[in-house]
């Protein structure tokens, strides 16, 4: 195969992958964009499998790469096959509550696979920038092996595998910053060894994966488990760089461009959702932010709670008519999403205006609210968004807050010293009446009391959330 | 212990201390009920409602804890006995000489209308659930009074304009009368002194009429404070401006512990259109309005009719007794931990030492003051916002960039050519990546997400040039980066698809 055909073919995968992310922008597009995107990744990997199996004739005999045969191509088949067979049985069977999980593990593999061809590559010997070479093979294992251990963690945490408080070594800052130097010293030491040095030079690869292996456990384990929604999209974004560090290492411009693309949606995604949680984009990118939290007023008396029955709030709801929900991570480990939308079905028929306002940050997942309604079969376009719902809470009757808490406090406003001092919020307390739906009187991910369940016009209803919305739906 | 209910024995009053419903609840909380004869007549409870509630009729006097809604009289005073609770409206700043007599039988007595303003002691607090009543009803009587509609209206025969309501004082009674005076139809304006209640006038339908002045800060009373003097004369202005316009007026302004503050002057009064309706709320402590005496009906030589009714409340028995009688059942469950029918007066409480006046002998009136607006504490000086770094001016940005590109420019000159080729389009993607993401729709994070993941996958291509390497170990290694890989691309994609095959539009069902 000519080397200008798979060129082509890797323009062409390009040019599908932008479509893909364009088209993943809007609801009406994102079927199509999902399509194109494993139209792309086709045309990729048939051409490439061609080349590397057949080998490739490039222009002038001395640039001719032979190719791995029958051998190769048996050893990818068995490769390809296996893969694919996990990957399509483990997304055909998540649930829906589980995704974060399952996309945190799935950027491990890209962390993986980047360190792999990392590592294979600096066995090559007949290159022809030595230096450059040795410093991208640097670079790539180190973002590899960040993005590995880093989306490990995220996965342990969000499957509830280790506990997801941060955890913190005394000064952190200094050890991240520390790695980082490191990493830059041994990248100029590695490039000096003489390339027949190759003991030295692979101890020295070593060391630094795993330094890096460590660097990800701990950037991601100093962070909560509330802000899991940015650590999952900035891991995506290291992915991204991964893949595109593999692409200058191999000199593969499909690579750089899909690992750019990847690498600064991601980065874009991460501050979007950082600027809705009044987070600083740098802090995050350096890991364990939240530090700096302000002084928790924990021992302030918000007063007394009042509580209320299911048939309570089912009267409540009938008499409504602007009723609002606003679910939180608590819908999802509950499972609520189904008695809810049956809930909202019931109460669109009888006349009441039920609308959704979801957080930017509910969930453990960017859009994870969104993912779960949509799974229930809850129109989207009654779903909104807190800036486009924040004004209508004043006009609103009842507001339904389901798992939800960080994401409903007013201290975030009415506090300015409280460790979510500053956050936007959904205003629900502006609301008539405020319904909550919770287990306990616990506090959220960012472990501070809410006054919202003190306030006069708010009421609780206490127990698992599935359990507590059937029996609404009975009582009406 | 045992519960009386005495009939009330003040002429026209026609609520009782519980309901048939409040017995329930107070037999669950391990108490005997005993009812006078009669009591809940004139609320339309009649005796044998309370019998199957639980209750028993009989002697209602000598029981263990007394429950009345009005103050006993001197009369009644004689019957109690030493070590017996009472609770009942008792405005003890009001009737030092009652409060006495009280101290000197021995007994136990609660004012049901001294309840700390704290939120913790809202559902025992029956100046709220009574003055919620007492507005509502003052408006029912000011429209029965009224000559014309509240609703504006076109008809065949005519306009009917709405009438204008202006309510004074946004205090529980305030709120309640903006909002049947509202719902009702009419256009309601409200003025309160403290400027910080206009969101809650808002929320009830009516306007909120401002002064300017520099004072008012949040009372720490959960009450509203006198006034300055300054305050005071714009104050009167905007009465001034308002009676020559309004058709009804209501006034709700109580200082607790004082006399009602005049607010409409008799100038004002006669400066209102005949058949005006003013209802002065206050009348019991003095009456806001000038001319106004309480308990009656007073016509002005220029026909403005000025309402005194001070038994607003008890015009409304039925439900009156039931939220009187429910904030007694919250008392008794604040005070009967056990359940057990004890009634345990705990003095450490703060809502319990606040209403009780006096117990075995000593007066405890008044109590120690306690802040009710958590605002002083947290009075610690807020953090000084940070001011918003200022943008960065155009010349110290160009002068930035110049300085990066002056920096990649000297490392691209040792740069090979062919990594500054691919440098080039790495630049280029990034900078698409930022644009292509710009504006995606919030609920397509997570496919969004997915995808991308999945794309990251093409790393795939990397691994896949370098399988069947002479090198046993590349391939090997190779082998498992396809293997995982390939994970990440069929898993991705399959997921994404099952995704959206779920985002639908409704019209689409």
């Amino acid at each position: 195969m000519s080397l200008t055909l798979v060129q082509g073919a890797y323009i062409v995968a390009a040019l599908l992958f932008i479509l893909a992310l364009a088209g993943l922008s809007k609801h009406e597009s994102a079927r199509m964009g999902n399509r194109y995107g494993i139209f792309g990744m086709a045309i990729a990997l048939i051409v490439t499998i061609i080349a590397a199996t057949g080998g490739v004739n490039g222009v002038g005999e001395s640039n001719d790469i032979d190719g791995s045969g029958l051998v190769g191509l048996g050893l990818i088949a068995a490769a390809m096959a296996i893969g694919a067979a996990i990957g399509i049985w483990r997304a055909r069977s998540v649930e829906m509550t589980g995704m974060p999980e399952l996309i945190a593990m799935l950027h491990s593999f890209v962390g993986l696979a980047a360190v792999l061809v990392g590592w294979n590559s600096s066995y090559e010997t007949d290159v022809p920038y030595p230096g450059i070479h040795d410093g991208e093979v640097f670079v790539g294992v180190f973002i590899g092996a960040v993005t590995l251990t880093g989306s490990i963690v995220a996965y342990l945490k969000l499957a509830g595998k280790i506990n997801s408080a941060p955890r913190m070594l005394p000064a952190h800052n200094a050890v991240n910053l520390g790695i980082i130097l490191v990493f830059f010293g041994m990248t100029a030491a590695y490039i000096m060894v003489p390339r027949d040095d190759m003991l030295l030079r692979q101890s020295l690869l070593g060391v630094m994966t795993v330094l890096a292996l460590f660097l990800g456990w701990h950037l991601v384990s100093s962070i909560g488990g509330g802000d899991m929604p940015v650590v999952v999209s900035m891991l995506n974004s290291y992915s991204g760089w991964a893949a595109a560090a593999a692409g200058f290492l191999l000199s593969n411009d499909l690579l750089i461009i899909t690992g750019a693309l990847v690498g600064s949606s991601g980065a874009y995604l991460s501050y979007i959702m950082c600027r809705a949680m009044n987070r600083s984009f740098i802090s995050v990118i350096a890991g364990g932010f939240g530090v700096e939290a302000g002084t928790v007023a924990g021992d302030t008396d918000y007063g007394e709670h009042r509580e209320i029955t299911a048939e309570g709030a089912a009267e409540m709801l009938a008499d409504a008519h602007e009723v609002l929900i606003t679910p939180g991570y608590g819908m999802a480990v509950a499972q609520a999403q189904y008695p809810v939308a049956e809930l909202t079905r019931q109460l669109r028929e009888r006349g009441v205006n039920v609308r959704f306002g979801i957080h930017p940050v509910a969930g453990r997942l960017p859009g994870h609210m969104n993912v779960l309604l949509a799974e229930a079969k809850v129109p989207y376009d009654i779903v909104l968004e807190m800036d486009e719902i924040n004004e209508d809470f004043p006009d609103t009757d009842v507001v339904l807050v389901i798992g939800a808490n960080d994401t409903v406090n007013p201290a975030a406003i009415d506090e300015p010293s409280s460790p979510i001092g500053g956050m936007p919020v959904l205003h629900v307390w502006e609301a008539k009446n405020v319904i909550v739906f919770k287990r306990s009187m616990a506090t959220g991910y960012a472990g501070v009391q809410n006054p919202l369940f003190f306030k006069e016009n708010s009421q609780m209803l206490f127990g698992d959330a599935k359990d507590r919305v059937e029996d609404i739906i009975k009582a009406l | 212990m045992r519960i009386g209910i005495p009939r009330e024995s003040k002429p026209g009053e026609r609520r009782v201390a519980a309901t048939p419903k409040t017995v329930e609840q107070v037999i669950k909380l391990g108490y005997t009920v005993t009812l006078e004869p009669g009591a809940g007549d004139g609320a339309s409870f009649d005796d044998a409602a309370f019998v199957a509630a639980g209750a028993d009729i009989g002697d209602a006097w000598s029981a263990d804890i007394l429950m009345k809604i009005n103050a006993p009289t001197d009369a009644e005073i004689e019957r109690l006995h030493d070590g017996q609770f009472l609770m009942s409206l008792l405005a003890p700043a009001l009737n030092p000489d009652l409060v006495a007599r009280l101290q000197a039988k021995g007994v136990t007595a609660m004012a049901m209308d001294a309840v700390p303003r704290i939120s913790r002691a809202q559902a025992l607090d029956v100046l709220s659930s009574m003055a919620n009543i007492a507005g509502y009803r003052a408006v029912i009587e000011a429209a029965n009074e009224f000559g014309s509609l509240f609703t504006g209206q076109v008809t065949a025969a005519g306009k009917v304009p709405p009438a204008k309501v202006l309510v004074i004082g946004a205090g529980v009674a305030g709120l309640a009368a903006i909002g049947t005076a509202n719902s009702l139809g009419a256009i309601v304006r409200a003025f309160d002194a403290r400027p910080e209640v206009a969101e809650q006038v808002e929320s009830m339908g009516a306007e909120f009429l401002r002064i300017d002045v520099e004072e008012t800060g949040p009372s720490a009373t959960g009450y509203a404070k006198e006034m300055g003097e300054d305050f005071n004369r714009k104050a009167a202005q905007l009465y001034a401006e308002q009676a020559k316009d309004v058709d009804i007026v209501i006034t709700t302004a109580l200082i607790p512990g004082k006399p009602a503050p005049r607010l409409l002057t008799e100038e004002m009064v006669a400066s209102m259109k005949p058949g005006s309706v003013v209802v002065d709320m206050a009348a019991a402590n003095g009456g806001n309005v000038a001319g106004s005496r309480a308990d009656e009906r007073v016509v002005t030589p220029n026909g403005v009719i000025i309402l005194g009714y001070t038994d607003l409340p008890g015009r409304l028995p039925t439900q009156a007794s039931q939220l009187f009688g429910t904030n007694l059942v919250n008392l008794l469950k604040l005070a009967t931990p056990d359940k057990d029918g004890e009634f345990v007066l705990n003095l450490d409480d703060e809502v319990i030492r606040g209403m009780t006046v006096c117990t075995g002998g000593d007066l405890l009136w008044p109590p120690p003051p306690i802040s009710v607006t958590a605002a002083p504490v947290q009075q610690a000086p807020p953090p000084p916002p940070e001011p918003p770094k200022p943008p960065m001016s155009d010349a110290k940005k160009l002068g930035l960039m110049g300085a990066a590109a002056a920096v990649f420019l000297l490392l691209s000159a040792f740069s090979p050519e062919p990594f500054l080729g691919h440098f080039m389009v790495f630049a280029l993607a990034v900078v698409i990546g930022f644009y292509v993401i710009g504006n995606v729709h919030h609920a397509l994070h997570t496919p969004l997400m997915s995808v991308t993941n999945a794309i990251s996958g093409i790393i795939l291509v990397g691994a896949l040039l370098q399988v069947g390497h002479e090198d046993l170990w590349v391939s090997v290694l190779a082998f498992i980066a396809i293997l995982v890989a390939s994970i990440n691309v069929f898993g991705g994609f399959t997921v994404t698809a099952r995704m959206l095959q779920m985002f639908r539009r409704e019209d689409a069902r």
